[in-house]
């Protein structure tokens, strides 16, 4: 057996590496979840549904519904923004298609943290853009450019997208091409071939793309903290707040697995959505 | 027509490269600049690099980070690329069953595993410091390892592997001179993908990190807080020069590795 297939074994690292650290982890985040905080901030071993009564107030509802609509904005975006420039690449000669990606790599490896702060050295009021626009004589009064959701979005979009290019890249690379020149032969016009036959073959780029993007844009607390100001406070903000600051674990957790549990439902969803779509290509 | 349709592209294509790079070299320009007030230009100065130089708490923290980004990132490849070999042999069933629990990383908040991460550590009595950093980032950045090489392994099929068996190589045989040489690009875009990872990293750093393994993200975290100043302009056009030179070298070996393919 270990003769026939000693590769077999190569996995057990990562999945001891896992379950210790990731499991173990994840189980005791749930306990935690329902025991108490007691008067110091310690952690109180006894049951209480508490922390989750909490969470079902307005004011979480808002906080928790922001945060979605900015991760499937930002996602949807690095979509549109990113795919046309997978396709570009891919469409390149070998020589060139290794520059192109070297260049979309550099800025994904530069830190996300550096790259939203260079967007504040733009964007404020003292700010690059400010500055132009009022010694041109544009504009007399700075305009509030930075600080707001629109500045969130950018940064957020901005910063991920990269996460977008590569795989999309990867899968657009594999593809088989006689398919497309098949879909030529038979008189497919280029917009045709692309939507039914470019786009559904690199539908595992898009959806890890996808999935990488918007678990970043989930847990993201410092763009909204860097170029957001106080009126943009995401989940993350608020988790964070709860286990630095606040010093209530319980709560902080509570309110950390009912984040993870809706973006699970909206990535499950999701998937489900891609597979019904092949089921319908499939038929066609 | 289509030259038409190839020119929209490829102004687009490069208008976002100018999207991607616009910002990073406003900053760059900036770390020059001589006045504190920074959006205007007042001459040419190397002085807030200077005063980096002299400074502990910098240098500290850019070797903290090196050294949490190179070892985590290499352990995540290494464990990552075994996982993704092994489980291609699995039966369907164990296959989805692994892929599950290795993929639930990538599906959960960076934020969660930070806490969770926090509270294991905790409850251990594991001391925060470059130590829990490390294994930290490998827990995070060895799913998309994994992530990449099954791509990758799943598009190379299986024929050439079973080529080489029938013509007598052994497990590890085809293992080391057919199958790794296939996946090399993927590895190495594993290995990129993780040290970027870590060197970016700041969620999950800020909750497992004590205060001797400040990374530097971290510590920039706290200059930017403070506002916009020179010194920070500068410390970041660092770690951008770094970053850019250790992807061009990266970008070096992942070629020569491709030529060993003959396509």
């Amino acid at each position: 057996m270990l003769n026939k297939k000693p590769t077999k074994l190569l996995a057990l690292p990562a999945l001891l590496w896992l379950g210790a650290l990731f499991v173990l982890p994840m189980l005791l985040i749930v306990m935690l979840s329902f025991w108490k905080r007691g008067t110091y901030g310690q952690v109180v071993y006894e049951f209480t549904a508490n922390n989750y009564i909490r969470i079902v107030d307005p004011l979480y509802g808002q906080i928790f519904w922001d945060t979605f609509v900015v991760a499937i904005l930002t996602t949807v975006l690095s979509i549109l923004f990113g795919y046309p420039l997978s396709y570009y690449i891919s469409r390149l000669e070998r020589s060139k298609q290794q520059i192109w990606l070297l260049l979309v790599m550099i800025p994904f490896w530069i830190n996300f943290l550096v790259r939203s702060y260079a967007w504040v050295i733009i964007l404020r009021s003292q700010g690059v853009v400010n500055t132009i626009l009022q010694s041109l004589g544009i504009i007399s009064e700075p305009l509030p450019l930075l600080y707001n959701s629109g500045s969130v979005m950018l940064g957020m979009v901005y910063t991920l997208v990269p996460f977008m290019v590569l795989p999309i890249y990867v899968s657009l690379e594999q593809m088989d091409r006689r398919k497309l020149e098949a879909a030529y032969d038979l008189g497919a016009t280029p917009w045709k071939a692309f939507w039914h036959v470019t786009l559904p073959m690199t539908k595992s780029g898009v959806v890890t793309g996808s999935i990488l993007v918007f678990v970043s844009s989930i847990g993201m607390f410092v763009v909204p903290d860097v170029m957001g100001g106080a009126k943009s406070a995401l989940m993350g903000n608020v988790i964070q707040n709860q286990f630095l600051s606040a010093r209530d674990w319980p709560f902080g957790s509570a309110l950390s697995i009912v984040l993870m549990l809706l973006s699970m439902l909206l990535i499950l969803l999701f998937f489900k959505a891609t597979k019904a779509s092949e089921k319908k290509e499939g038929t066609a | 027509m289509k030259t038409w349709r190839r020119n929209v592209l490829s102004g687009y294509s490069w208008l976002m490269l100018v999207f991607l790079y616009l910002p990073i070299a406003i900053l760059m320009l900036y770390s020059f600049n001589d006045s504190r007030i920074n959006a205007v230009w007042s001459g040419f100065t190397w002085k807030w690099y200077l005063s980096l130089f002299d400074n502990r708490q910098v240098m500290a923290a850019l070797a903290n980070s090196m050294t949490i980004g190179i070892i985590s990132s290499v352990l995540a490849t290494v464990l990552g690329t075994a996982a993704a070999l092994a489980i291609k042999h699995y039966s369907l069933r164990w296959r989805t069953f692994v892929n599950g629990l290795i993929y639930l990383p990538i599906v959960i908040p960076e934020i969660m595993m930070g806490l969770a991460l926090l509270v294991l550590f905790s409850q251990v009595h594991m001391e925060l410091g470059k130590g829990t950093l490390i294994m930290a980032h490998v827990t995070f950045s060895m799913p998309y390892v994994m992530v990449i090489i099954n791509a990758r392994l799943a598009d190379m099929g299986k024929e050439l592997e079973e080529a080489a068996q029938d013509l007598g190589a052994t497990p590890w045989g085809t293992l080391r001179h057919v199958t790794l040489p296939l996946i090399m690009p993927g590895i190495v875009a594993g290995f990129l993908m993780s040290f970027t990872l870590s060197l970016d990293d700041f969620i999950i750093s800020f909750f497992v990190a004590g205060p001797n393994s400040t990374t530097l993200p971290l510590y920039i975290y706290g200059l930017v807080k403070r506002g916009v100043s020179p010194e920070v302009n500068a410390l970041s056009t660092m770690l951008i020069v770094c970053t850019v030179l250790l992807v061009i070298i990266a970008e070096l070996f992942r070629r020569k590795d491709s030529k060993t393919i003959t396509y």
